[in-house]
């Protein structure tokens, strides 16, 4: 009687911990992979950006319709969803990442901030068409969105 | 027993020679004769000298950073220290000061009760300061909001908790020099003014030693960083690479080259710097390419 109990508790805790190693596991593979897709968006932000900045910094000539392709592409870029962006468990303290755990702690201001961006960005895309002045005029705005969030968000790279 | 006598005769001179050489030194009284503050003016060097970045409440934005509250911690080797309220409350913060009082702070570290300030507060920089840029600036804080943020005391173990102790500090390392010195352009002195003074970059930017104060040899060569994470990067043209144009493009959008952004203090700095002029934002980028190179 005593050895079946203990057989039957020994199976439970076989089985929970079976049961956490498989949702660990889950919840690892969905950490790393919007830790691969915040790093492959930050990616594209960075490509459109460029064109743009160095427009406004002069070491690329203005070109209208390029402009406002760049622009378009970040202001769509900046527009999508981030619902699976974020998961619990996708933090500094949990995996090879710069993302802060406070984002998690601040979630709201995180995705105000986020907001700001979008806002930026489709500013610029409203403008990026109309002249080098327009660009130059906005960079800043942009730049000051991703400041924002990387000041309070970023950890510093090791 | 004469013997003796001569000790203790030795042990009172020396002890009379340290209290002098620990005394706080506060400028002369006609330090600021005929000068008269412009607060429009006073702006820029609130900017330049990056004072929200400290002042302002952890997490302040917009509007908020001009509340200057203090409250921010910083951790060191030597303990913590916390940012003071010098918002324009009478009480609480700093409306009470006169531009002396502030440029005695600024520029010798030294309060208005005569005591000396932890160089947590970089007066190390803003002693290259001149005196109508603090007089402005005291013009342009008395326009800000008071706030009643009560100032929270340090947090230092001893002896760094003894104050007067900083006047052996400041005896070593408080030099109002400047550091990159020769021949400079205009441009490159406005830059140097700007990065040596009132943007105090040398205080991240520049190695320590085991005292805390500024190792000048390795002049922006880098540094780890404070917060126990990474490093300060190297921006001499040792350590970066960038041309003139991406610096100054930096400081007023905090993108790189590679179009990646600045983020943590440096994102402060550059929210600061953005409000600055085109030419001022060319002039540090211009310093920088005076600095000597280090690995």
């Amino acid at each position: 009687m005593n050895k079946g109990f203990a057989f039957l508790a020994g199976g439970l805790v076989a089985l929970a911990m079976a049961g956490t190693a498989i949702g660990g596991s889950h919840e690892d593979k969905a950490a790393g992979a919007a830790q691969s897709a915040r790093e492959a968006q930050m990616g594209l932000y960075a490509f459109n950006l460029g064109l743009l900045g160095d427009m406004a910094k002069g070491t690329v000539p203005y070109d209208a319709a390029a402009a406002q392709a760049a622009a378009s592409n970040l202001a769509a870029l900046t527009a999508l969803d981030q619902s699976r962006l974020w998961p619990e468990g996708s933090d500094e303290m949990s995996i090879e990442t710069r993302a802060k755990a406070e984002i998690w702690d601040n979630m709201d201001d995180f995705m105000t901030k986020g907001d700001d961006l979008m806002k930026a960005a489709a500013a610029m895309a409203d403008v990026a068409g109309n002249g080098l002045e327009a660009v130059q005029g906005q960079i800043g705005a942009v730049g000051g969105a991703c400041g924002a969030c990387h000041k309070a968000y970023r950890a510093p790279e090791n | 027993m004469r013997f003796l006598r001569w000790i203790i005769l030795l042990g009172v001179l020396g002890a009379l020679a340290a209290w002098m050489v620990s005394a706080p030194r506060p400028l002369p009284d006609d330090a600021l004769a005929g000068l008269t503050g412009d607060a429009a003016r006073g702006k820029a060097v609130f900017d330049a000298g990056g004072c929200a970045s400290c002042h302002a409440a952890e997490g302040a934005e917009g509007s908020a950073r001009l509340v200057l509250s203090g409250g921010r911690a910083f951790a060191s080797p030597f303990g913590t220290f916390h940012a003071p309220n010098i918002s324009s409350d009478p009480q609480a913060g700093i409306g009470g000061w006169s531009a002396r009082d502030l440029a005695n702070a600024m520029m010798r570290g030294v309060s208005p009760e005569g005591a000396h300030y932890y160089p947590a507060f970089p007066y190390t920089s803003y002693t290259r300061a001149t005196t109508q840029d603090v007089v402005d600036l005291h013009a342009y804080l008395a326009t800000l909001p008071a706030d009643a943020t009560p100032n929270r005391l340090h947090d230092l173990g001893f002896p760094f908790n003894i104050r007067r102790t900083l006047g052996f500090w400041k005896w070593l390392y408080l030099d109002d020099s400047w550091i990159v010195d020769g021949d400079l352009t205009a441009q490159e002195e406005r830059g140097r003014y700007l990065a040596e003074a009132l943007g105090h970059c040398g205080e991240c930017h520049t190695p320590r030693g085991p005292l805390g104060g500024l190792d000048t040899a390795n002049w922006l060569a880098g540094a780890p960083n404070p917060s126990g994470r990474g490093t300060i990067p190297n921006i001499t043209p040792g350590g970066l690479d960038w041309s003139a144009v991406d610096i100054a493009a930096y400081l007023e959008t905090g993108f790189t080259p590679e179009y990646d952004s600045a983020g943590g203090h440096m994102a402060e700095v550059v929210q600061n710097f953005a409000q600055l002029t085109d030419a001022d934002r060319q002039a540090v980028a211009a310093y920088l390419k005076r600095v000597a190179a280090r690995p």
